[in-house]
């Protein structure tokens, strides 16, 4: 009787620890941030890139359309490759793109601009990153899909490609 | 003269106070970084990283500390964020309850096996 309780308990003692390591091998290590996570914009004051003045985070989305929030800098390869997108995805009249400029230098940022078109509505300076660190971002190039309700309903790390646009474009017709 | 060394001395325990909360603000920093993961790095904390990362997360814990916000509050506000993964030590939840739990269920079994090994060792 006595055995047989011990052999049932190292049964099931076993078996739980076959589904914990099946289970653990089956999710990969490498962390995936939750990207999909409904949360509201963030409150905050931050700098005008052009007029240099602080301006309220509510009085930048204060219209009743779609946002998208895209983190950049000059210095960043990846965000040269995904500007025609968002400068495509700056022509449609339901968006309104704004951008943080992330620990960047004036001069370098407006000859981005400059170069390769601007378009953004609004930009928005990020001399610290902690600006980027309110949106939960882990760097540069990362882009916030943002509703009517003002909830960030998606969220791109990397630069976004083509079938990111198209997605975008879905959700906001 | 008596009134001057009474300055002196209120004058030095007001610094010293002073020193003091700055030093309590210092460990208490250091307490949070060391419990913030890094996310973009490879198995350090906010507190051993030099990444911007963990550099912007640095100034944001130093201003909510400024700003009067207890620690808990703080791994909220990051929580948020980041989800849990941020925080070394994870909150009793619905995805961290096995973690939480196993071990108090593991004692539990041992103490069962040994309270029977004695029961069965006093029976003979």
């Amino acid at each position: 009787m006595n055995n047989k309780f011990s052999l049932f308990v190292i049964i099931i003692f076993l078996s739980f620890c076959f589904v914990i390591f099946y289970k653990g091998l089956n999710t990969p290590n490498t962390y995936t941030p939750m990207v999909n996570d409904k949360k509201n914009i963030p409150a905050f004051k931050a700098k005008d890139f052009y007029s240099n003045n602080y301006v309220n985070s509510d009085k930048i989305f204060e219209e009743n359309i779609f946002y998208i929030v895209n983190i950049w800098a000059s210095w960043c390869v990846p965000c040269r490759a995904e500007h025609p997108l968002l400068m495509e995805l700056s022509k449609n009249q339901s968006i309104k793109v704004i951008g943080i400029n992330y620990r960047d230098n004036f001069n370098n940022a407006k000859k981005f601009i400059g170069d390769f078109g601007n378009p953004y509505s609004r930009i928005l300076i990020d001399k610290d990153g902690t600006l980027g660190i309110e949106f939960g971002a882990y760097g540069v190039p990362e882009t916030f899909l943002i509703d009517k309700n003002k909830d960030i309903i998606k969220k791109f790390v990397g630069p976004i490609n083509q079938e990111i646009v198209n997605e975008i474009k879905l959700i906001i017709k | 003269m008596k009134i001057l060394k009474i300055f002196i001395v209120l004058f030095l325990v007001t610094n010293f106070s002073e020193l003091r909360s700055d030093e309590i603000n210092d460990v208490l920093k250091n307490k949070i970084l060391k419990n913030i993961r890094c996310l973009i790095c490879q198995g350090q904390s906010v507190y051993d990283s030099e990444s911007e990362f963990a550099s912007s997360i640095k100034l944001i814990v130093d201003r909510k500390i400024n700003e009067g916000l207890k620690e808990k509050q703080i791994y909220q506000f990051l929580r948020e964020k980041y989800g849990d993964w941020i925080i070394y030590s994870p909150q009793l939840s619905k995805n961290t309850y096995i973690l939480w739990l196993l071990p108090i269920l593991l004692f539990l079994i041992g103490g069962v096996i040994i309270q029977k090994k004695i029961q069965k060792k006093n029976e003979k």
